[in-house]
């Protein structure tokens, strides 16, 4: 048999991925669809189960290792990624997946996340972004809209939101991506191609509480909106976007507006590319408030993507360099020292 | 003129001056050279914490402090025959160090008007009458170095970096010592720079011959090579004993090592050793903090790894949750701390026992570990080597406290072969059988398996949350929880069926005084309690490799004695777990300023304790 037969033979079925413990978030909860999506690429990956890590840290998303079929680790609150960043370093050739939320990775666990991406482990980050916290039962979040009411802000928020692929792009990110818990296919696409990045992929993906913050996204999910509200960007295609495919974003400058495809030709429509960083660094700020009038619709899909080296190959090149010009380390040599005297 | 040779037995000497004077280089030379020759070593850097303090100032003052003698040494000395001042504020900082007719070397060119103002004195110090006490050698070291590179072409602020060369050479022919050891080391530290070789080497020999020929002292002084028992030594100091043994475990137990860390006084230099051997396949990671670091460790760990993080105090009170997550996951790592003056920032290049409560105790929920401390320079090497074992062997956290006294200390030490070096077997699970994968199952020692991960068959699941007993699906069941936190503990003090018994170190095995002490204290209690044998006090002591679980004939040991005493660089901590888990009228000798005991303190300490009873 042919290496590809082979591994037609033992390909893998998203059941094979799903654990044998009861699901426990509540219902309706969009972190449902997320884990079916994943479990539904996971055989896509053409790797071992036992080949494949799942590391979370604390929050409702964070329980997401425990329903997956394969290594995992729920660890401590915004520590996922640092604790990743260790498994990779010493296991390059393990898939390793991070799940996190926006309180774990973009509050507590803020420093990990910017200090691993600019060391761009070849790992995948699901970031669930549901703009509060859930397993404290409803407090804002750092990436809250302002003036959230919740039960820590009565009067409603006065934080200022991250932007969160803003964020990541601005620690030199080499995959940024949005997706939406619920469009699947969207989903299962973003998280294809996340999974063949090598690098850090961040995969924000907008992720409905339905108990403490519910409709955050109803806009961009919801049918009689959804098209007006999203551009869905693909590299290479114009950047076009309504019920009726009727309207188009120009660059003016730096600046993008939104244009009557009846007044403007697709061809002079800003065109996606996905290797263009100052490009991508603008498509992160079309940010608006979508209740703001004059808004911009919000982008989805890949933003941007880079070849760059990563960590592990990094270090591991300096220990073959080391061998090459030291050998290998001899352990009777290293205690002895170079200044020996005999009694 | 043909100088008198005096035999000594052994002698303390201080090197002070500026941080920048190239003291603690000064110091490491003239330690390595006695070494090499044989005698035996002890040693104290005293350093400020900041790199260049304003210079000529008290507080930039550098001191390296050393003991060589012809019999065993296990101290750097109480106080000093010799101190080389190279300025006023070292000789105001370190005056008090020396003996009464001890000597004093003085670089006149740090005594004038600006640098006796600066040290904070209304005149000049060397001109004050108390001084008739001491021996004073005095010459100008700026204008000696000058000179004797005045055709090398240098500037004049190069030329005076080499001055601390011309004070090792006259210290060298003072003591009778060879320059060949220094004159490699400068071969080979400029080995770039043939001009600084060239110029290094010179002065070094100036200073050397300035003493022969000069009048400034009579007799030089002979220091025998030790009676130590026979064996291969070299010279060692205690960061880097601890970064070889972690290296020599890693290689035993057949684990790479991932040491993952972050920078902080006095552990730093762990890792910097450990940068230098990567062809020994240990990878070091600087992380972006001291949490990362540790959670660095527990990926490693998870991965099948040899994790290793270190810090000190501060750095480890961050890492306390995560060290908590490696304990509720039955994972193997060390984490290193080498303390320091406490609490918050403190005292960062100054010495203190101060953490080990912490080690114990400072993590939330019931969270036991093993803790293990080093007693001496070279005693980092066994001590952490048999943290890595215990961790692996016991798939658990193991704390390993060294201090900045001995992390910086150094001292001859007769290393072991790598085959001399015990056996580390991880309790790796290597296939699926037909029974399914519980990961939380146990051995006779309580011990679970270690699964990593790429092992079909054996995926599962870890985590934070309480564990059900064998499966280790998240459970909240209150009978679990309980059987969980009781095999958790009993997982720890299961250890102390397996490790030595406590010994008593030195002296009576039953009788008036025991003196009970852990980590760097062991030399000093040792000093003094053979002095006070001599004296004819029945006295004891015992020195605590193991402090969680303690040994368990450590209750038996200390019925044999009338009274315990329990000297330690801090305010009380371990005589608080002795007095709580042995019900005795322990007491406290504590000293908390930044500098070891000495051997006086603790003798008087001995005898008070008789008088007072």
């Amino acid at each position: 048999m042919s290496t590809e037969e082979l591994l037609e033979q033992v390909k893998l079925s998203p059941k094979d991925f799903s654990s044998d413990q009861d699901v426990k978030w509540c219902p309706g909860c969009g972190d449902y669809s997320i884990l079916k999506q994943v479990q539904s690429i996971m055989p896509e990956l053409n790797r071992n189960k036992e080949e494949i890590v799942f590391i979370s840290g604390i929050g409702c998303s964070s329980r997401f290792p425990y329903y997956m079929n394969t290594y995992g680790m729920h660890s401590i609150h915004g520590r996922a990624t640092a604790i990743a960043s260790g498994l990779k370093i010493t296991r390059p050739e393990l898939s390793v997946w991070v799940v996190t939320g926006d309180g774990d990775s973009l509050s507590i666990g803020g420093n990990h996340l910017i200090h691993m991406i600019r060391r761009n482990f070849d790992l995948n980050v699901l970031l669930f972004n549901n703009e509060i916290y859930g397993l404290t039962k409803g407090q804002y979040s750092p990436t809250s809209r302002e003036g959230k009411v919740t039960k820590s802000t009565p009067l409603g928020s006065v934080d200022h939101p991250f932007n969160p692929l803003g964020l990541c792009l601005g620690a030199s990110s080499t995959f940024i991506a949005r997706t939406l818990d619920r469009d699947p296919k969207h989903q299962r696409a973003i998280l294809l191609e996340g999974s063949k990045h090598v690098g850090t992929s961040i995969i924000e993906i907008y992720q409905n509480c339905n108990v403490f913050n519910d409709g955050a996204f109803e806009v961009f999910t919801d049918k009689g909106t959804k098209a007006a509200e999203t551009l869905m960007v693909e590299d290479g295609k114009p950047m076009i976007f309504g019920a009726e495919n009727e309207k188009g974003i120009v660059l003016d400058g730096l600046n993008p507006k939104v244009v009557d495809l009846s007044d403007v030709s697709e061809n002079d429509l800003w065109i996606h590319d996905c290797s263009d960083k100052a490009k991508a660094q603008i498509l992160t700020t079309l940010f608006d408030d979508p209740s703001e009038s004059d808004h911009l619709p919000r982008p989805f899909g890949v933003f941007y993507k880079e070849d760059r080296f990563r960590y592990e190959d990094a270090i591991n090149d300096q220990f073959i360099q080391s061998v090459e010009q030291k050998g290998e380390g001899d352990l009777a040599k290293l205690l002895s020292g170079q200044n020996v005297w005999t009694v | 003129m043909k100088k008198i040779i005096e035999e000594k037995s052994d002698v303390t000497i201080v090197f002070a001056g500026d941080s920048g004077d190239g003291i603690q280089l000064t110091g490491t030379q003239f330690t390595t050279t006695n070494a090499l020759f044989g005698n035996d070593i002890s040693t104290f850097p005293d350093f400020p914490a900041e790199i260049r303090a304003p210079q000529g100032t008290v507080a930039g003052v550098s001191g390296f402090q050393l003991k060589f003698g012809s019999t065993e040494v296990y101290t750097p000395g109480d106080s000093c025959d010799v101190l080389v001042a190279m300025n006023a504020a070292a000789f105001k900082v370190n005056l008090g160090r020396l003996k009464k007719h001890g000597t004093i070397i003085i670089n006149s060119d740090g005594f004038k008007a600006r640098d006796f103002k600066l040290a904070g004195y209304d005149s000049n110090p060397l001109e004050d009458k108390s001084l008739e006490d001491f021996r004073t050698i005095e010459m100008d070291i700026t204008k000696l170095t000058r000179a004797s590179l005045e055709d090398s072409g240098m500037g004049k602020k190069e030329i005076d970096r080499s001055r601390n060369m011309f004070v090792l050479g006259f210290l060298y022919y003072m003591y009778n010592r060879k320059l060949e050891v220094t004159e490699n080391f400068i071969r080979e530290k400029f080995a770039k720079k043939p001009s600084l070789i060239e110029a290094n080497i010179k002065v070094l020999n100036d200073g050397y011959n300035y003493a022969d020929t000069s009048e400034v002292f009579t007799s030089r002084y002979n220091v025998k090579a030790a009676e130590l028992p026979s064996g291969n030594y070299r010279s060692i100091m205690g960061n880097q004993a601890t970064a070889i043994g972690l290296i020599a475990a890693a290689q035993k137990a057949g684990l790479d090592l991932f040491y993952g860390t972050y920078p902080i006084t006095p552990a730093s230099d762990i890792l910097h050793e450990l940068a230098r051997h990567k062809n020994f396949g240990a990878r070091t990671f600087q992380a972006e903090d001291e949490i990362a670091a540790i959670c660095s460790v527990i990926g490693a760990s998870f991965g099948g790894k040899l994790g290793v993080t270190s810090s000190s105090g501060p750095g480890i009170a961050l890492k306390g949750e995560a060290i908590g997550l490696g304990v509720m996951l039955e994972l193997p790592m060390v984490i290193i701390n080498v303390q320091r003056g406490g609490p918050s920032t403190g005292l960062p290049t100054k010495t203190e026992q101060s953490d080990l409560l912490q080690a114990i105790y400072g993590r939330n929920g019931e969270a036991p570990m093993p803790v293990i401390a080093a007693s001496s320079p070279s005693d980092c090497f066994n001590a952490v080597y048999e943290a890595v074992r215990i961790a692996i062997e016991h798939m658990t956290p193991v704390f390993y406290l060294s201090d900045g006294y001995i992390a910086n200390g150094s001292e001859p030490w007769q290393f072991p072969k790598p085959d001399q070096l015990k056996e580390i077997k991880a309790p790796f699970i290597k296939e699926q059988s037909d029974e399914p994968f519980l990961p939380y199952e146990r051995d006779e020692n309580l011990v679970r398996k270690w699964a990593v991960p790429g092992i079909e068959g054996l995926e599962h699941r870890i985590g934070g949350l309480e564990k059900e007993d064998l499966t280790g699906n998240v459970s909240y069941d209150p009978e679990n929880h309980e059987k969980m936190v009781k095999i958790r503990q009993a997982k720890i003090d299961k250890i102390a069926d397996l490790v030595p018994l406590q010994k008593i170190n030195n002296g009576a095995e039953e009788g008036e005084v025991l003196v009970l002490g852990w980590g760097s204290t062991s030399g000093v209690i040792k000093t003094a309690v053979t002095e006070c044998l001599n004296r004819g006090i029945k006295v004891g002591h015992a020195h605590i490799r193991y402090l969680n679980p303690l040994p368990k004939n450590l209750g038996e040991i200390i019925k044999k004695f009338d009274r315990v005493i329990v000297p330690e660089m801090n305010n009380g901590q371990l005589v608080k777990i002795i007095r709580d888990k042995y019900l005795v009228d322990a007491k406290g000798i504590n000293k908390i300023k930044g500098i070891p005991f000495s051997t006086q303190e603790i003798i008087q300490a001995i005898e008070e304790s008789i008088v007072k009873a």
